[in-house]
């Protein structure tokens, strides 16, 4: 339990994710598997069922101090926290010496969990006579966990991260491990720890292959005909790997995303066994992909998947086979790659789920600039060209494939709050908001961190700082003089939002030093805008 | 003693702060008056524009650096008593800041103390709090609280020594914010136990750290981390900073950091993780719960005022123990805000 407890205030006195990760992982190295399993199970947002609620931790706490309640309510109003305002008023009792300190998997299985089942009366003596040896952290985290309301700040990656620290395992095996169902058992730990492969093992999706942005003419690639030539599709980009029966659909975050799409689950119940493939899970209808907004719908969505389905179909549209009957080909050329995949999918195809991403012809690179002016009508993001003779790579690496993105929408906003950044940037006031004309006032619009050089970030801070009309704690509401042309990759309605629209990835592309705010744009112009993208 | 009902109170209520009719003083006055008594140098104590003062004799380098060198100030040693119109005054450490002073005022209605703002734990960087008795004490009530409740200090140090050390072997530098009176030049005594590496300190800092220095207080050898010329690195280096500093474009200049901040109000991890801090150091120059509760018992007063922070609860859980006591309310109430 100390160990334990240590480690939560390892994560909770830091706010270096590396630190976190840091401690993590050296708790893995050394605490008892048993223990590792009930951390993992904590660490990754588990929780135990709420045993025993806080008015009587608030009542024990009066018993074992004398205080009276009120003061201790007083407290409560300071802290914001139950579990933490007992520990720290508890803090005034002694700490009874233990000589047998217990590990964190007996607190859990053998105390913490029976109390379950107990009269209150019993629960109270138990729990007084558990916190008694503890020191303050310690009674805050087994206080924490018996009202059922541990929380440690880290992400389920962090964890992920530190498991693989620990145990020296790639990043992606670790993740995988840690999916579905699984009980924080010694046993559990040592298998999700091990370096021999594991049934787990076999969702292992691999490792992505990125492209990167075409910054130089098109014609320098040469020629046309040595390279494939797709659309790019707007959607969440995936590994769909089916070995030994099952079938796991991976995001490039890798996150398993399987159970968001059952129709794409499926539709690949249909492919050999032994198969990886990559593609772009799409919202689809028509014939006609449908703007990234509508697939956001289906993310985060844990209930009512197949009311969704209906609502927001989907499909698979796949770029590429990385295994085959369970041989991994991501070295074979792209070409060949294609024909196996065109093989594959002309059996598999018959639900119109699986689909392959169409090879766009052309015979120019004029003739393609002339398709990419299409992108926006056809749905699509641009291009991606991809070397025929290129293998499957891992990460980002130029030469090989480029995207060639349509120009982003472009509105010119008038900058209205600003407030400093983070990291790096704490001390500059870099991250604003924008807005556009509505009614005679400017109404937000974006909020948008990156485009600007160093010194246009410098010069923007010594002028936000002159010109600060209002504060609102970090928040600084400036003179509206300055225009800036924003980018942004899509653009959607919200009603969450005070303009009613969404836009998506902002960035400033320029400071328009040359237009006055009042002829910066209106939110009228924006709507057309929703409109032109068919939101 | 029981309180002597028919008495006037030796100090009043007024809005200029506490007032002595009798001596003719106010006792840290928040505006302009003819004589103020100063309990200690931080500004929601020590206010300029007075016509007089009077302050213990270690704490007149520090008021002058505030108010300048040209203000009537007038030093009184500790536990030297001065005859003032119908009350005698006398000044007592109160171990909150260097010259930090409680008042003990005898007149016709009783023995008053007000014992300003007052820690118990040992400070090398000022004289130890004495408790004094009397009738009627008026107490801080900063943290009144039974949730504060202070480790003991060479715990915190460690913490400290620890952090920085730890930043230095990854060659980040560690910024501590800090009030420029008294934790600075406390941290600053205390770490010179252990090492005479150089620290940092903002440039704001340096008048305050010589007003200590001039008093004999040993510290670590400091720094202007303004006054360095543009480029120098600070990597692995500690930099005290007082908290205004922090988001101000000077912090660029340090490079790679962690940055921590000392105080009791960092008990609260609400109020840690809500400051976001890369660390809280619960280091505070104040009294904590059992040390308010402590010293209330040895002035053995039969009446107590509360004020500044949490003076209701900590009034009326004293009144439940059977005592006289009352709130002061003051014009400064960021709670522990100097802390």
């Amino acid at each position: 339990m100390i160990r334990f407890a240590r480690l939560f205030d390892a994560i909770d006195s830091t706010t270096s994710t590396n630190a976190k990760v840091a401690a993590m992982a050296r708790y893995f190295a050394e605490a008892p598997p048993a223990d590792a399993a009930w951390a993992v199970f904590f660490l990754t947002g588990r929780r135990l069922k709420r045993l025993v609620p806080y008015a009587a931790i608030h009542d024990w706490t009066m018993a074992a101090t004398g205080l009276p309640s009120w003061i201790i309510e007083e407290s409560y109003s300071v802290v914001g926290d139950g579990a933490e305002t007992a520990a720290l008023v508890l803090d005034q009792l002694p700490i009874v010496e233990n000589t047998a300190p217990l590990p964190l998997a007996a607190w859990v299985e053998e105390r913490i969990l029976s109390l379950k089942t107990m009269d209150p009366e019993v629960q109270r003596a138990r729990v007084m006579a558990w916190w008694a040896p503890l020191d303050r952290l310690q009674r805050f985290v087994l206080l924490k966990m018996i009202t059922g309301e541990l929380r440690v700040g880290v992400s389920q990656t962090l964890v992920v991260r530190a498991l693989a620290q620990a145990s020296g395992l790639p990043v992606a095996t670790v993740a995988a491990r840690l999916m579905g169902d699984w009980t924080p058992t010694p046993e559990w730990f040592v298998s999700l720890a091990s370096t021999e492969p594991t049934d787990d093992d076999l969702s292992r999706p691999y490792p992505f292959f990125l492209a990167s942005p075409l910054e130089e003419e098109v014609a320098t690639l040469g020629d046309p005909g040595e390279w494939l030539l797709e659309w790019k599709w707007d959607g969440i980009r995936a590994q769909l790997v089916k070995r030994g029966g099952a079938i796991h659909l991976w995001s490039r975050g890798e996150e398993i995303i399987t159970h968001r799409f059952p129709e794409i689950v499926a539709a690949a119940t249909h492919l050999p066994d032994g198969t990886v493939l990559d593609g772009e899970v799409l919202a689809f209808r028509d014939d006609r992909p449908l703007p990234f907004s509508a697939l956001q719908q289906r993310i985060g969505r844990q209930k009512q998947v197949a009311q969704m389905a209906r609502a927001v179909p989907v499909v698979f549209m796949t770029y590429d086979i990385l295994e085959q009957d369970g041989q991994d080909i991501r070295q074979l050329p792209l070409r060949e790659r294609r024909e196996r995949l065109n093989g594959l999918l002309q059996a598999a195809a018959a639900t119109g789920v699986l689909r392959r991403s169409p090879v766009v012809a052309t015979a120019t690179w004029d003739e393609l600039a002339g398709l990419r002016r299409e992108s926006r009508d056809r749905g699509v993001e641009g291009l991606m060209l991809k070397r025929s003779s290129s293998a499957y790579g891992v990460g980002r690496k130029r030469g090989d494939w480029w995207k060639w993105k349509i120009e982003p929408y472009t509105i010119d906003a008038v900058l209205i709050y600003a407030q400093p950044g983070s990291g790096k940037r704490a001390s500059l006031l870099t991250d604003y908001t924008f807005g556009v004309w509505h009614e005679g006032e400017l109404v937000p619009i974006a909020k948008a961190y990156s485009g600007l050089s160093n010194e246009e970030i410098g010069e923007m801070d010594r002028w936000i700082r002159r010109h600060t009309v209002e504060r609102f704690g970090p928040v600084r509401h400036v003179q509206p003089v300055h225009v800036f042309e924003l980018g942004f990759e899509g653009i959607a309605r919200s009603p969450r939002h005070r303009s009613g629209i969404a836009v998506r990835f902002p960035r400033m592309l320029r400071w328009r030093k040359d237009k006055p705010a009042a002829e910066a744009d209106t939110l009228e112009n924006v709507q057309r805008l929703l409109e032109s993208a068919g939101g | 003693m029981p309180r002597r009902r028919n008495e006037p109170d030796v100090l009043i209520e007024t809005p200029d702060g506490l007032f002595c009719e009798a001596g003719g003083f106010h006792i840290d006055p928040w505006n302009p008056v003819p004589k103020a008594v100063i309990t200690h140098a931080h500004g929601d104590h020590a206010r300029p524009g007075s016509a007089a003062y009077l302050c213990a004799g270690p704490g007149a380098g520090l008021l002058r650096r505030r108010f300048g060198s040209d203000t009537p100030i007038e030093p009184l040693p500790y536990g030297r008593p001065l005859r003032i119109g119908g009350v005698t005054v006398s000044l007592h450490p109160a171990g909150h800041v260097l010259g930090s002073a409680q008042v003990r005022i005898e007149g016709a209605g009783g023995i008053w103390v007000v014992a300003g703002d007052y820690k118990r734990a040992a400070d090398p960087s000022c004289a130890a709090f004495e408790p004094v008795r009397c009738d009627t004490f008026v107490t801080e009530s900063t943290f009144g609280l039974p949730i504060y409740r202070w480790d003991d200090t060479a715990t915190l140090m460690a913490d400290i020594a620890g952090w920085w050390q730890s930043n230095a072997s990854e060659g980040r530098s560690s910024v501590l914010f800090c009030y420029a009176i008294g934790k600075a030049q406390r941290v600053l005594a205390e770490l010179a136990r252990d090492t005479d590496r150089p620290a940092f300190v903002h440039g704001m800092m340096l008048p305050m750290i010589e007003a200590y220095a001039d008093e004999g207080v040993a510290m670590l050898p400091v720094r202007s981390a303004t006054d360095q010329p543009r480029g120098t690195s600070f990597a692995a280096e500690l930099i005290l900073a007082p908290l205004m500093a922090r988001g101000t474009p000077w912090m660029r200049r340090l490079g790679s950091h962690s940055d921590g901040f000392a105080s009791g109000l960092m008990r609260v991890r609400g109020v840690r993780r809500q400051r976001a801090f890369d660390r809280g150091f619960v280091l505070s120059d104040h009294a904590d719960w059992p040390a308010l509760l402590q010293t209330i018992d040895e002035t053995g007063a039969t009446r107590v005022l509360a004020t500044h922070g949490h003076a209701d609860p900590l009034a009326r859980y004293l009144r439940e123990q059977g005592m006289d006591t009352g709130v002061i309310r003051t014009a400064w109430e960021g709670e522990g805000a100097e802390d």
